[in-house]
């Protein structure tokens, strides 16, 4: 921090900034009060390592706790959990898109694999099968296919994983415009698939089934642990944040290792890093597979979650929708991916439909807001382009290139911890 | 780039060892190009090239711009396929090989315009360098196991000893490629290039840019390179000064051909070498789109 004197003051308008931002999204206000101090903490001890960790483990365990401080489910919960999920998403996207550097604008088709992961596996779509492995209750006596979901897990990260490389493998010789090209046409290939797959008959098996959904799906049923149930969102939290958890480890430990170097120096520059040494082909590949796998593990849970595999889930926009919450977040910045899904959703599934919505009309004009939702995100990213191009929380490297690189640090610290506040 | 380059005519005739590579190492030649030619469409690059670099021993390639010299590089090092001939290395053929197995076979290089990793520090461009030489795998990353640990370590070491071989000062060693100065980032990238632990370094004009002063210590330090190292240097260069200062043996292209080869002293006095350079009645104008 460049100016240690404003240190106190920072740190208490991130903190401020905090709670207002809890009580607008209706959290509850002793966990609002208490994330405020942890984030005024850890933009106060924004340069002490030591510190930064133990405010880290704070919030991992404020997190933990934060469901039991609401209603089980219709408010606050709802959103959590869907902004968990799309958490992990986001984070894989970030592999690809902010590691690798390579612009996949079709990630929504490893969200369609991945839910229908759990369409075929924890559903009767399968009508004709009966197999059940270690599932109790209703689950066990249902005609199709129910799998625990911890099995689906596995297999939508290997479906996706492989789905991943399948799509990357074309766009090996390809660079920048050309690769978002081909991914944006898999990311439609998938989706009209998913809507025409009633049609499509394999055996006597339907492929999908349409705009109808594969429904309902079973809720998650952990062993040892109760069935899920949809009026108790609580369980469903934890669940989310442990993959959240699971996915930040992987993207940490991914980022400061042999491969993350060769990532980061293959969008740097392609052919320095392969005259460096580091093979184009696999390394680009292990970043589809990788970042594809996490987009499998958040399908399958979100459709159970919501219930249905449905083709409507499956469009373009959501493809987009992710990439803005990796953009607006800050390309490869872990920290700011999540703050960027965790913001994106509450503004797109609460703040827009909820406190926004009947702004116009009050104001004398015909429509609602949620009509514009798509608008808001390009204003959004638009402005973000302009005032903070690094992103809310930047990776360090872009950081410095964007900003100390130029010589204005001083209003970046500033800027920064601000913007820290809204995680 | 060098996967979209259509197959080399003639490559790896399935007659395996192909006698003369092996012969090329016994002979204190660490690499060997025979007959290279590429050629984009039309257009002639590099016209039936023969070349060799001996064992520990600093060679230069001069030719004025457009004569196809960073071509003739760029399929030594891999990016280009060579459209006809064939190249070996410590006695293996390696025409035509991805740029990373060549690089991990010993060959570095440097870049005419630098190109170093922007956003990544010095020390983790120079890490970068020594991928090929590290094993750590995804899952192996991920858990961090021992070994990996341990490979992490030795890696990081490794690189701040070759920062500081170059001459990089210790606290720049965290500085963002991008905030060094033109100078340093020319050491970080020969380091980066030193990290592959090659045999032979290929440097694309080092000295572009640089004073006097300057050249001067790069040639010493290329002195250095090839006797504390052992290194074989390949040069690309410019300045003729360095060229001649440096050089045990030079080979001169022009329009993709080699008009002469030999002793600086020999090539320097070369009719052809002065024409190439000098201009001849009318016809030199054209470019070919790389320098």
């Amino acid at each position: 921090m460049r100016r240690p004197e404003l240190k106190p003051l920072i740190a208490a308008a991130a903190a401020g900034l905090a709670i207002l931002i809890g009580l607008l999204i209706e959290m509850d206000t002793t966990m609002s009060v208490v994330l405020a101090l942890l984030v005024g903490l850890r933009v106060f001890f924004a340069d002490d390592p030591r510190a930064v960790k133990l405010i880290a483990v704070g919030l991992v365990v404020w997190a933990i706790v934060l469901p039991l401080f609401h209603v089980e489910a219709g408010g606050f919960i709802d959103d959590a959990v869907l902004a968990l999920a799309y958490a992990v998403m986001a984070l894989g996207l970030n592999i690809i898109v902010g590691f690798a550097g390579l612009l996949d604008l079709g990630y929504v088709a490893f969200f369609a694999i991945g839910a229908l992961a759990a369409g075929y596996f924890m559903s009767g779509f399968v009508f004709d099968a009966n197999i059940h492995v270690l599932v109790s209750g209703l689950n066990a006596e249902l005609p199709g296919i129910h799998l625990s979901f911890p099995l689906v897990l596995v297999i939508a990260v290997i479906l996706c994983t492989i789905a991943g490389m399948l799509i990357g493998l074309p766009t090996l010789r390809l660079r920048g415009d050309y690769i978002a090209i081909v991914t944006l046409a898999f990311g439609e290939i998938a989706g009209r698939l998913v809507l025409n797959g009633d049609e499509i008959s394999i055996a006597g098996q339907k492929l999908t089934n349409g705009r109808q959904g594969i429904t309902p799906v079973d809720k998650i049923d952990l062993p040892l642990l109760q069935p899920f149930e949809a009026l108790n969102l609580r369980p469903w939290f934890w669940l989310a944040l442990a993959m959240l958890l699971l996915v930040l480890f992987v993207n940490y430990r991914l980022r400061d290792s042999r491969l993350g170097r060769a990532w980061i120096a293959l969008r740097e520059d392609e052919v320095a890093a392969a005259s460096m040494g580091v093979p184009l082909v696999k390394t680009k590949l292990l970043a589809y597979g990788t970042g594809a796998a996490f987009g499998g593990m958040s399908g399958a849970f979100l459709a159970s979650l919501s219930n249905t595999v449905n083709a409507d889930q499956f469009q373009f926009s959501f493809s987009i929708f992710i990439l803005a919450m990796v953009i607006l977040g800050g390309l490869g910045s872990i920290e700011g991916v999540v703050v960027g899904a965790i913001a994106l959703t509450y503004i797109n599934f609460r703040l827009i439909p909820d406190v926004l919505n009947d702004v116009p009309s009050k104001i004398g004009l015909d429509f609602d807001l949620t009509e514009l939702s798509f608008g808001i995100f390009g204003f959004l990213l638009v402005i973000m382009m302009v005032m903070r191009p690094e992103g809310l929380v930047p990776e360090r490297r872009r950081k410095q290139e964007l900003v100390e690189g130029i010589g204005t640090g001083e209003t970046a610290g500033a800027g920064e911890s601000v913007v820290e506040a809204r995680a | 780039m060098s996967e979209t380059e259509q197959p080399p005519a003639e490559r790896r005739s399935g007659a395996a060892p192909g006698g003369d590579g092996d012969a090329s190492a016994a002979n204190g030649r660490l690499l060997v190009a025979e007959q290279v030619t590429k050629a984009f469409g039309g257009l002639v690059a590099v016209e039936d090239v023969s070349f060799s670099i001996p064992q520990r021993s600093i060679v230069s390639i001069i030719g004025p711009n457009g004569a196809g010299k960073t071509t003739f590089f760029n399929m030594l090092t891999g990016l280009y396929k060579p459209t006809m001939g064939r190249i070996s290395f410590d006695g293996k053929d390696i025409t035509a090989k991805r740029p990373d197995k060549i690089t991990s076979l010993g060959v570095a290089r440097t870049f005419q315009n630098i190109r170093l990793f922007a956003t990544m520090s010095a020390i983790e461009n120079v890490m970068v360098g020594q991928h090929a030489r590290m094993k750590a795998g995804l899952f192996g990353s991920i858990l961090r196991l021992p070994g990996v640990r341990k490979e992490e370590r030795r890696v990081d070491e490794h690189a701040r000893e070759m920062l500081s071989y170059v001459g990089l000062d210790e606290e720049l060693h965290s500085q963002l490629a991008i905030n060094l100065a033109y100078g340093d980032q020319r050491r970080v990238e020969i380091a980066r290039a030193l990290a592959s632990g090659p045999k032979l370094l290929l440097l694309d004009e080092p000295t572009a840019g640089m004073n006097p002063q300057e050249s001067r210590r790069l040639t010493e330090f290329m002195r250095k390179l090839r006797d504390e190292k052992g290194l074989a240097i390949l040069l690309i260069e410019h300045d003729m000064q360095v060229v001649m200062e440096v050089s045990e043996h030079i080979t001169v292209l022009d329009h993709g051909e080699k008009i002469a080869e030999g002793l600086p002293e020999d090539v320097r006095n070369e009719e052809r070498v002065i024409e190439a350079y000098l201009g001849r009645q009318s016809d030199d104008d054209e470019e070919e789109g790389e320098g």
